[in-house]
């Protein structure tokens, strides 16, 4: 397959290039930029006219629900969901059923999803058996098997040994750790913020502190194994305030915040809204507004859309009893155009969050485009204006707290391994 | 929106799922039509036919006696046929969704549904999903409102205070789970009460109280002191142990109200408690028959308030 994308303006964080350029793509990569290269017949063409042309979005959690959990959404689905929203690239977390814990589990799960079309599948594997906070699973084949870091998705590890004995052994292979940072026991059964809303509602809470007291034992234990770290969802002011401090230590951490907790507060949890029941909880103003600029002045690494595609009857419950998150993959591009407009930043510096450092941190070769490198592109109209709803929503699950609003950038076209994966029937 | 949700177009009570955002307006019709009601109770015969042929289903997901009790008192003295479903016991124990059951009840003809719920939201849920001509009461939802509850008490403190202009009121105890609170400081600030504190060791009361219009006392020394009504919340047998408060002796010693407390208040305070009262626990059982009490007559006045509201959300009252 011989691409040609003509006419298109063309923005790579990672080369800071935003210009327009013609891209030529053979055999699974990139063969040219401007100019194409000597006999090169194009099979297909693409007018990028008025539509950005960047590397395709390398997402760092989106749940397949495979294996397992397929009443929720199916691996084709979601896979499917994720090109249409841009993504070329997705980690995938170990919260299956069963969990990533076994090579056989991710070997399968590579097989299906190389099968499959839709973007590059990278699974995490579990951090411990059956995520249960004990017993170590075997890194090292897991690994072998195609795991790219280790985590506990969201279980606990409550016995800080194991943690600790995690991050000695994961530091002998130089394996990456994923954590999201939860007092076990400070967040227990809360499903809200500790805070205004759950004042009045009564909700059982999370305190800022379940954070920011795990945030505190990881951080002290990676300053003492030196393992790398990659901190998930970030949520609050006060842990923002620590990764900034870690970071100027020389800790080797990055992090992440979920796309929704750039825009969402508590005061969105009003009403008992069940499509606002996230984990972590959307926690105060002031702290959303510390992570929009932790993000916009590097602490906080990229964006990622912490996919969770929940069936409507896991929804339709009393909020605490409803299942939790949110469905993400088609609205991290459009949510991350909008915090960049609403912060004063450009397309480069936007897609930056959802392109080159993500990429980096799972490290993979993409979210980049240059001669040589795959062709995992994205192209889409950052003027094109779209309702989120269960009818435009590709994915299983339409749990989504914007849905019923107007949200401003749709991808066109997504090309994957030098194919055109997803061709948008809009505009 | 949850006020919306209560209120038909034309500003009328449609659902009472929270006291919280409904009109100072709608919350002193409520208590005015009561008043037309509490006679009814005095008659030989109790009974008017607001709601004749009106099937009112009693739906505790939750068990309770008292309230469920004048739930029904007050749905026969309106004339409604009414149906109890013990449901703590039943259709979801065999894995029936909220709204499935709901769902099935509405097909059997009802027109009200009197609901309780462990979940805080669970008759928002419902009121969002029945039929039109369906009103939901809420009778206690998790730790979020109990709005009859809170009415029964403005009703009380209008009855014995003539008003709530200018009043002090304490609230003491376990603010933190209780949907009674909730709805009492919600009532209480939408209805011009100058003062309203909360009292209790920090354990029991949330994070953010203040954010609720409330003043944040520890001592009871300085949180009952001048107050014209003091109301005792309950505290639960389960609270006592564990990290939340270290005994209920202690509890009782700094927080329970007794005879010596209550010199702090003034002369003429009023005493209320929501029930069922843990004597010598949060209060003394001197105090709780002592000439301040109030507790009996706010059990009657419930009747006649859940006529008020099960009579205008039927489209009918004052």
């Amino acid at each position: 397959m011989k691409i040609h994308i003509k006419n298109g303006r063309v923005i790579d964080p990672a080369s800071a290039i935003d210009q327009q350029l013609d891209i030529y793509i053979s055999a699974g990569h990139i063969v040219g930029m401007g100019s194409a290269p000597a006999n090169f017949h194009a099979n297909a063409e693409i007018d990028a006219a008025g539509l950005v042309v960047c590397p395709g979005l390398v997402d760092l959690s989106v749940r397949l629900r495979e294996p397992g959990l397929e009443y929720m959404a199916t691996l084709e689905s979601e896979m499917h969901a994720a090109a249409v929203g841009g993504i070329t690239s997705l980690a995938c977390p170990p919260d299956t059923d069963p969990p990533l814990d076994e090579p056989g589990l991710v070997e399968m799960l590579k097989f299906r999803a190389k099968n499959s079309p839709g973007p590059r599948v990278y699974p995490i594997g579990a951090l411990t058996w059956k995520l249960k906070g004990e017993r170590l699973t075997e890194m090292a084949e897991l690994s072998e098997a195609g795991c790219m870091a280790f985590s506990q998705a969201d279980a606990p590890i409550v016995d800080t040994t194991v943690l600790l004995r995690a991050m000695e052994y994961a530091y002998t292979f130089g394996f990456p750790l994923w954590l999201r940072p939860q007092d076990y026991y400070l967040a227990r059964d809360g499903v809200v913020h500790d805070g205004v809303v759950s004042a009045r509602f009564g909700l059982p809470s999370i305190p800022v502190p379940a954070e920011t007291v795990a945030l505190q034992t990881i951080l002290l234990l990676v300053r003492e194994t030196k393992a790398r770290v990659h901190l998930c969802r970030l949520s609050s002011r006060a842990g923002v305030e620590m990764v900034r401090r870690a970071k100027e230590d020389g800790l080797p951490v990055t992090c992440d915040v979920g796309i929704h907790h750039v825009h969402l507060s508590e005061m969105d949890t009003s009403d008992f809204n069940a499509n606002c029941h996230l984990i972590p909880p959307l926690r105060s103003q002031r702290d959303r507004d510390a992570i929009r600029q932790a993000l916009k002045d590097g602490v906080i690494d990229c964006i990622c859309s912490d996919h969770a595609p929940v069936d409507a009857n896991a929804k339709e419950k009393p909020f605490q009893e409803s299942e939790a998150g949110a469905t993400g993959v088609e609205l991290l591009l459009p949510l991350t155009l909008k915090w960049a407009a609403e912060t004063g930043l450009s397309l480069t510096q936007a897609l930056d969050r959802v392109t080159r450092r993500p990429a980096a941190i799972l490290g993979v070769d993409a979210g980049q485009l240059a001669v040589g490198k795959p062709a995992d592109l994205c192209l889409f109209d950052p003027a094109a204006g779209w309702t989120v709803s269960n009818k435009t929503l590709a994915s299983l699950g339409k749990n989504s707290p914007f849905l019923g609003m107007e949200l401003q950038g749709r991808v066109r076209y997504t090309v994957i391994d030098g194919h055109i994966d997803f061709k948008s029937n809009h505009g | 929106m949850t006020a919306n949700l209560q209120l038909t177009e034309d500003g009328r009570l449609r659902h009472l799922l929270t006291l919280e955002g409904l009109p100072a307006r709608i919350l002193t019709q409520i208590l005015d039509t009561a008043e037309s009601f509490v006679s009814i109770g005095e008659r030989e015969v109790k009974k008017v036919p607001l709601l004749r042929g009106k099937a009112v289903f009693n739906l505790f997901f939750e068990n309770s006696t008292r309230t469920r009790t004048t739930f029904e008192i007050a749905a026969k003295r309106l004339s409604a046929d009414v149906i109890n479903l013990n449901i703590a016991t039943s259709a979801t124990n065999k894995g029936e969704t909220l709204l499935d059951t709901v769902a099935n009840l509405s097909a059997m003809q009802a027109d009200m549904f009197v609901v309780r719920h462990a979940s805080s939201g669970a008759p928002h849920l419902i009121a969002r999903h029945v039929a039109p001509h369906i009103s939901v009461v809420n009778a206690g939802d998790g730790r979020c409102a109990h709005p009859t509850q809170g009415l029964l008490d403005m009703f009380t403190i209008r009855h014995y205070k003539g008003g709530f202009h200018n009043l002090r009121v304490a609230i003491v105890g376990d603010v933190l789970h209780s949907r009674v609170a909730r709805s009492q400081i919600h009532a209480l600030t939408t209805l011009g009460c100058p003062e309203v504190r909360v009292v209790a060791p920090r354990t029991l009361l949330p994070r953010d109280v203040d954010s609720m219009g409330v003043h944040v006392h520890y001592t009871m020394a300085t949180g009952i002191k001048d107050c014209d009504v003091i109301i005792m919340l309950r505290l639960q047998n389960e609270r006592m142990q564990g990290a939340l408060l270290p005994s209920a002796g202690e509890y009782y010693k700094y927080w329970g109200l007794t005879e010596d407390k209550l010199k702090l208040a003034r002369p003429d305070a009023i005493v209320m408690h929501p029930g069922p009262m843990n004597r010598g626990v949060e209060i003394d059982s001197g105090v709780a028959d002592g000439k301040h009490s109030v507790i009996l007559p706010q059990v009657t006045f419930g009747i006649a308030v859940r006529m008020a509201v099960m009579s205008m959300v039927s489209g009918g009252g004052a």
